[in-house]
């Protein structure tokens, strides 16, 4: 008797036991990234989460929402992130109007071309930033290049002031932050199969409409995509507003580094953080609702 | 001009009526360049006010640099930090990459999520919280803090173009290792990683650059005798315009430059 059912209870034991191994298989080989889930959660998730605690507490140490109140009432809060939001906005736009003929140049370029072309495009996102922002300095102040040949040249008669202010900021941000959309808008136009171009020359389409109603909104996405990356990285920028801008143009990141160097005032500066954490969040969230940001982001399954 | 008149692409525009792209397209491309390579002449200039063209060359700026212990400490700081986060990011975000890739565990995405999230996050924000924590465990103006810290910049990049790499490799080729018999860990080193190495190359190498060229963690959680290059210059640009940095500059430039193309090199030969 007992044999019988051990001969039939054995697939399913062994099914069991398969099926247990594959589990204890599949968490051995999650742990591999525990080193660097462990590293961040330290480092940075707990950190930020105090950040976070520290900006609900007063001077004195108790609970208050002071920090967030005074973000709300001071007139030189709201104009700091009006600044944000500002050079954000028309760092993203510049860079749509100079990207895109750009990508879709290098796009249409044969496979020798491109990568040639490519190469002004990767030559300056492989170089330091500081270096980039110190370059755009040098050329734009008062006896600088760009003003000296533009006298000479007869465009303007005095010296521009295009450099510690938003002149200045904006040039070298969007200098900065054009191969982060060029570099994901020229894949999306890369992946556009050529068949639907064919498709709609044949049937008749011109040139120009066959790029604006196949073409273009095909490559919408890589622009989304590329535009979403440019805005984010803006809103949290640091370095060229605070060497280009001269102090003038004060965006958050600006301010939150005041708050503790100047002040010491760590309430302040998390709150700051805390609200320019959640903006850039949100955005991210809302940006997923509509496109899919694993494509953006290169990863996951 | 018979150029202009052939056909530039399929749907039969031809070069002519895309001429005005080119224009604009090649403005672009050398506006991209034009800044980085200027500032190459200039750094050999014997003037104290920087000029294009230089009317008196001299490698002043140079020595000035080499001379100075206090820009000579600071290239050393970044170069030790940039290399010590090589070797700490690459095998962690490699592990990371590779056991998230075949666990296929429910858990997965939202490791994947996690371990991107640092360039999301606003780096000044991750920056004074690590100071914050730094100041309690005392490790602010050390290396190995500002390693650490950094580790945390380049993981989602090493992570990234791994993960990548591996989402168009062949698995299969590790299941017939296995198959005769080689351990999951020799299957990995003799069949995966060598096929992969490219891309773990090249995020080494962005991990790399990630800490040399990182400025604001460096200005919080570097300093003293351990403050970095970036740092250094950052100070000097927000007081006056200083030569030494054109010079500094352009054995950045330099640098970078010769890893692009290395890379574009080794990316060729690959296919």
């Amino acid at each position: 008797m007992s044999t019988i059912s051990g001969i039939a209870a054995a697939p399913r034991a062994n099914e069991v036991l398969l099926n247990r191994q594959d589990w204890q298989e599949r968490w051995a080989l999650l742990g591999l990234a525990s080193p660097a889930v462990l590293t961040i959660l330290i480092v940075m998730v707990i950190p930020v989460g105090w950040l976070f605690y520290l900006s609900f507490l007063s001077d004195d140490g108790s609970f208050s929402l002071e920090h967030y109140e005074r973000m709300l009432e001071s007139k030189a809060y709201a104009r700091i992130f009006w600044t944000t939001f500002k050079v954000s906005f028309l760092t993203t736009g510049l860079c749509i109007l100079i990207g895109y003929p750009l990508a879709y140049f290098l796009s249409q370029l044969g496979p020798r071309a491109a990568t040639l072309c490519m190469l002004t495009v990767l030559l300056p996102f492989w170089t330091s930033l500081l270096v980039r922002t110190y370059a755009w300095l040098v050329l734009l102040q008062r006896q600088g290049l760009v003003n000296r040949w533009g006298m000479e040249l007869g465009l303007w008669e005095e010296p521009l002031a295009l450099v510690h202010n938003l002149n200045g900021t904006l040039i070298g941000m969007v200098h900065i932050m054009l191969p982060f959309l060029v570099l994901p808008l020229y894949g999306s136009m890369k992946a556009i199969s050529t068949d639907y171009l064919k498709a709609s020359s044949n049937l008749g389409a011109g040139p120009v409409q066959t790029f604006w109603n196949i073409f273009f909104p095909l490559s919408l996405p890589g622009l989304f995509a590329g535009a979403l990356i440019v805005f984010v990285l803006c809103l949290g920028f640091f370095v060229t507003p605070a060497v280009l801008g001269g102090g003038k143009v004060i965006m958050v990141s600006n301010q939150i580094t005041r708050n503790i160097e100047l002040f010491f005032n760590w309430g302040a500066a998390s709150a700051l953080g805390v609200v320019l954490l959640l903006i850039t969040l949100g955005i991210l969230f809302a940006a997923s609702r509509l496109l899919n940001l694993n494509r953006v982001l290169g990863g996951g399954h | 001009m018979n150029w202009l008149k052939r056909p530039a692409s399929e749907t039969q525009i031809t070069h002519g009526q895309r001429l005005w792209l080119y224009i604009i397209s090649t403005v672009i491309m050398v506006l991209l360049v034009a800044p980085t390579v200027i500032v190459i002449p200039m750094s050999f200039s014997a003037s104290q006010y920087l000029e294009f063209p230089p009317r008196e060359w001299s490698l002043r700026w140079y020595e000035h640099y080499v001379n100075s212990p206090a820009w000579m400490d600071a290239t050393w700081t970044s170069l030790k930090a940039g290399f010590l986060t090589m070797c700490l990011a690459t095998p962690v975000g490699v592990a990371a990459a590779y056991g998230l890739h075949v666990s296929r565990h429910p858990l997965g995405q939202f490791f994947y999520v996690l371990l991107i999230t640092p360039i999301m996050v606003p780096v000044i924000l991750i920056a004074i919280a690590a100071f914050y924590v730094f100041v309690q465990i005392k490790l602010v103006n050390s290396l190995l803090g500002l390693v650490i810290a950094h580790t945390i910049l380049a993981l989602p990049l090493v992570l990234i173009v791994v993960s990548a790499a591996l989402k168009s490799y062949d698995m299969n080729q590790e299941m017939a290792a296995r198959s005769l018999g080689a351990s999951r860990l020799t299957a990995f080193l003799g069949i995966t990683l060598p096929q992969i190495r490219f891309s773990v190359l090249t995020a080494a190498l962005l991990s790399f650059l990630t800490s040399f060229d990182e400025v604001i963690i460096a200005m919080f959680v570097s300093g003293g005798e351990n403050s970095t290059l970036t740092r250094n210059m950052f100070n000097a640009l927000r007081d006056q315009i200083d030569p030494t940095i054109a010079s500094i500059s352009t054995i950045m430039i330099v640098i970078s430059s010769t890893l692009l193309i290395l890379s574009q090199l080794f990316g060729k030969s690959r296919d």
